[in-house]
């Protein structure tokens, strides 16, 4: 194999302990007079467009951001409940920026970059300290110091964590920092904006078309550089635990005027959260990982075992993962503990009404917890009453309101009976191709957190996600940038009467015409659903060949029903959710089909992309090193064509092995 | 969970922009789980509008699980329902019985202008945290994480106080449209931790006075914010803003 020429990841040269010190310390620099007459368009307000846009205007750049919720505060980033990856070692147990480094890229089951995570593990400790700084209120011990956890596919506590608001704590932070850069005057905030199409001129990324989306106009901005920041696209699924409005339309625009997307297949399926219930549901709901720390994970030993789960004795349980994965136990990483409850249901272990959940049961945490505080507070002779008692009130302060979620859903009190959990999706690991700059293959045109491949490889492990998006926005984009900026000193502000951004607004206008004047018979949500069906059945948890060539045939011929059929109510000019929501779900159907075909490709099971041909005999995902040890980039060439660009990954400093957590 | 599937009759307020006058329709929806959530019925109720050629409820909902502070329904009387401490979105319809008349408005108040049906524009609240709501640190000026040991009782009420999610329900609810639970959540937290304290002062007169600009009432104390907000943010927070505003103007630079 040799990386396609179309394809330079810049990593630099060196050690990988000196790659970003010596490149951060050598990159162009811009001079604070320039840097002001330099503007920069930040796609997306969540963890990494908020804390570029505002770090960046600190810097003295002249900022726009741009958010369709209707603030900055409200980006989907604020749902993230677990915690925060840092490798400070506080506790110290053996963390190193190392050992964060190789947790990470085994945890990605060997695909990703090794420049790339190894930066990633070098930055997260000073994310930490910016945090608390700017008044983040994690949780503390009593000796005023910081508290830690641990998340799955790791031996240490790393996670930094406010409760189960963790996301919540950081976009607040990150939020009250841009806030701060608005009322300066150094960023202009437009919410309730949704980006509908990059600009290119001369071949570099100048601007975007955004439509407001109060008034329904369609607007243009320039910009000497514009970062998407815009999140993953697991609601390609429809249900998942996204937001409803998080979508791929910037992605998908980016893609189509020349940036590859990267590992589009590579979906995370997260392990806990609450199990559907029924055709109404329009989302699915996380149950923090975090609760992998103290739950333990189990189905009846006997199969349709229908009892109650406490009249379910001991000696009658299969703690399926402490039995399958002794040294990792609970805690292994997302994709196998998804795959092992999908297992277990399958063959007919499942519980609850539908079957397809499992048991996540706190019982033996309570008592746990219950004795220790027994012994804290000098109790002789406590009652069981009263050791459960206590012992749910340390459950309350760790979890509570992940468990009062819980209530809230399904009418049942975790406190008193196991929670039941089915995986669903979550995150997505692929995105747009960048390089080291996180520069796309359009110059100028830039990708953070989510929204691009760079980091997680095949599988993220917990806490990774915020790591990643404020490590992009606070601490590698500020630099990186200055590369590509240095060399725009002497570009003027375009004006956006430029042919370009009339062209584009043209296209962006027509669609928006077209959308509405079809007319036909079916809503944007139906097609959405179904589409999530195809997507769920055959290119979800486990894929296969038949399965994944049905699917590109089932979902062109969706996409020619959805042109001829779509019913989008309400008027262009006025505030429309119908019509917005229309445009997300056709950009959806086409990111529908390239990731089919990225499975398709794949000739090989790594991470969460499971591919049935291909797993050993115990059942785990068997990796094709010699074939397929590369990021799949993949170039739009026009309706339902696309080329495959590849970029070896090459590990110079780990030994790639099979992933164990036994 | 309860069994049956409910019958229900919809008032839901109407208002095609802010400069057109609103007004509430009449709608029935069938077969309504009681696992559905309020939103997922109002799903159902828009399919069937569009269905019949009419044009969906426009409502502001994103996350669906408590914590984005998007969703806004003001229902039968209450902001995010009848059940305390929760969303909208957290609401389900277990809690209701068929046959039950439910009346749906949005956010009232002169400082949240209706843009369309239930959607209310709530931007005043960015303006009030870009006057003051932060504290001062550009990225990099951070010393270690752990150097400053804050004690655990004064971590978790500022955890309490930074749990608001600024859905805007504590001026919905209050009879004079205050935010001052909203700005007292802030203002508390960075009073009770070390790395607020510089800006201690400025930060409550700037947050106040922007408050006052936006046109949102004064408070007197009757604590319907607190009741209604789905984050239980408690009064004490105000009692603190008070305190700290108090002392604030004393020693004034006329910031």
């Amino acid at each position: 194999m040799a990386t396609s020429p179309k394809l330079n990841a810049k990593i630099p040269d060196g050690s990988l302990e000196d790659k970003w010190t010596k490149y951060r310390s050598t990159v162009a620099l811009v001079n604070p007079a320039n840097k002001r007459k330099l503007e920069i368009i930040v796609v997306g307000t969540g963890l990494a467009g908020a804390s570029a846009a505002a770090t960046l205007a600190e810097l003295g750049y002249s900022v726009k951001a741009f958010c369709f919720q209707d603030s900055a505060r409200r980006a989907h980033s604020i749902a993230a409940q677990g915690g925060i990856n840092a490798a400070k070692n506080y506790q110290n147990d053996g963390d190193s920026t190392y050992r964060l480094f190789y947790d990470t890229i085994k945890g990605g089951d060997y695909r990703a970059r090794e420049g790339n995570v190894y930066r990633l593990a070098q930055v997260s400790a000073s994310i930490i300290d910016q945090c608390v700084a700017q008044g983040v209120p994690f949780a503390r011990e009593y000796g005023g110091l910081l508290s830690n956890r641990s998340f799955g596919g790791t031996q240490v506590q790393r996670t930094f964590y406010a409760a189960g608001q963790t996301g919540q704590q950081l976009l607040l932070g990150a939020y009250s920092g841009l806030q701060r850069q608005v009322g300066l005057g150094t960023v202009k905030m437009y919410s309730r904006h949704e980006m509908l199409d990059v600009v290119v001129i001369d071949g570099k990324c100048r601007g975007i078309i955004a439509r407001n989306l109060v008034t329904g106009e369609v607007e243009r901005h320039f910009g000497h550089a514009v970062l998407l920041c815009t999140g993953g696209y697991g609601n390609v699924f429809y249900l998942s635990t996204n937001a409803m409005g998080s979508n791929v339309t910037a992605a998908w625009k980016a893609h189509k005027k020349g940036a590859f997307f990267g590992n589009p297949c590579f979906t995370q399926i997260h392990p806990t959260c609450i199990p559907v219930s029924g055709d109404h549901q329009s989302k699915l709901t996380l149950m923090s990982e975090s609760l992998r720390n103290d739950g333990r994970i189990w189905v009846p030993k006997k199969k349709d075992d229908n009892r109650p789960a406490n009249q379910i004795s001991e000696d009658e349980r299969d703690y399926y993962l402490e039995r399958r994965y002794p040294a990792f136990g609970n805690l292994v990483p997302r994709d196998i503990a998804s795959r092992a409850a999908k297992e277990r249901c399958d063959a007919g272990y499942g519980v609850g009404t539908s079957k397809m959940a499992v048991y996540l049961d706190y019982s033996a945490a309570i008592q746990r917890y219950g004795k220790g505080e027994v012994n804290k507070l000098n109790i002789h002779d406590a009652s069981a009453e009263k050791i459960t008692e206590l012992g749910k009130a340390v459950v309350k302060e760790k979890y509570g309101n992940l468990f009062d979620m819980y209530k809230q859903i399904t009418g049942e009190d975790p406190y008193e009976v196991p929670m039941r959990i089915y995986p669903a999706v979550h995150y997505t690991m692929g995105g747009l191709w960048v390089d080291y700059n996180l520069m796309t293959t359009v110059p100028g045109l830039y990708a953070l957190g989510e929204a691009n491949f760079s980091d997680h490889g095949a599988n993220r492990l917990g806490a990774s996600a915020l790591m990643q998006g404020l490590a992009d926005g606070y601490f590698v984009i500020p630099y990186t940038i200055g590369a590509y900026l240095a060399n725009e000193i002497r570009t003027n502000s375009i004006p956006t009467d430029h042919p370009a951004f009339v062209e584009a607004e043209k296209q962006v206008k027509d669609r928006i015409s077209k959308l509405v004047s079809i007319k036909g018979k079916t809503s944007p949500e139906a097609f959405h659903k179904r589409l999530g069906k195809i997507m769920w059945d055959k290119c979800g948890m486990a894929r296969n060949e038949a399965g994944l060539k049905e699917a590109i045939s089932e979902i062109q011929a969706l996409k020619k029903e959805f042109w001829s059929d779509v019913r989008v109510m309400g008027d262009i000019d006025e505030f429309n959710p119908e019509l917005d929501k229309a445009g997300r779900v056709a950009d959806f159907i086409e990111l529908g089909e390239l990731m089919c075909r990225d499975a398709l490709n794949r000739n090989e099971s790594c991470g969460g992309h499971f591919r049935e041909e291909y797993q050993t005999e115990e059942g785990e995902a068997l990796r094709d090193d010699e074939n397929y040890m590369y990021v799949a980039a993949w170039e739009h060439q026009g309706e339902s064509q696309w080329e495959l660009h590849k970029e070896d990954l090459v590990y110079e400093n780990i030994k790639i092995a099979q992933r164990s957590y036994k | 969970m309860s069994a049956e599937n409910m019958n229900l009759t919809l008032k839901v307020w109407r208002q095609k922009n802010k400069k057109t006058e609103g007004k509430i329709e009449t709608y029935q929806v069938a077969g309504i789980s009681p696992d559905m959530s309020f939103l997922e019925m109002f799903d159902v109720l828009n399919e069937q509008l569009i269905g019949e050629g009419k044009e969906p409820i426009a409502f502001d909902h994103d996350c669906r699980e408590g914590i984005c502070g998007m969703c806004s329904m003001y229902i039968n009387g209450r902001p995010h329902g009848p059940k305390g401490g929760i969303t909208t979105c957290q609401l389900h319809m277990r809690s209701f019985n068929d046959g039950d008349t439910i009346v749906v408005e949005p956010w009232r108040a002169q400082a949240f202008p209706v843009i369309k049906d239930l959607v209310v524009d709530r931007t005043a609240f960015d303006r009030i945290q870009a006057a003051g709501g932060f504290i001062s640190v550009n990225t990099g000026n951070a010393q270690d994480a752990n150097s400053i040991p804050i004690s655990k009782e004064d971590a978790d009420e500022a955890f309490a106080a930074a749990a608001c999610i600024g859905c805007g329900a504590c001026v919905a609810a209050c009879k004079n449209a205050s935010a001052m639970l909203f700005v007292s959540a802030k203002v508390s937290q960075f009073a009770l931790l070390p790395q607020g304290q510089p800006e201690r002062k400025m930060r409550v007169e700037r947050m106040v006075a922007q408050m006052d600009e936006e046109g949102f009432g004064s408070c007197t104390n009757t604590g319907a914010c607190s009741a209604e907000c789905p984050k239980e943010i408690s009064l004490e927070h105000i009692a603190r803003l008070n305190r700290e505003y108090l002392g604030a103007k004393l020693t004034s630079q006329g910031v």
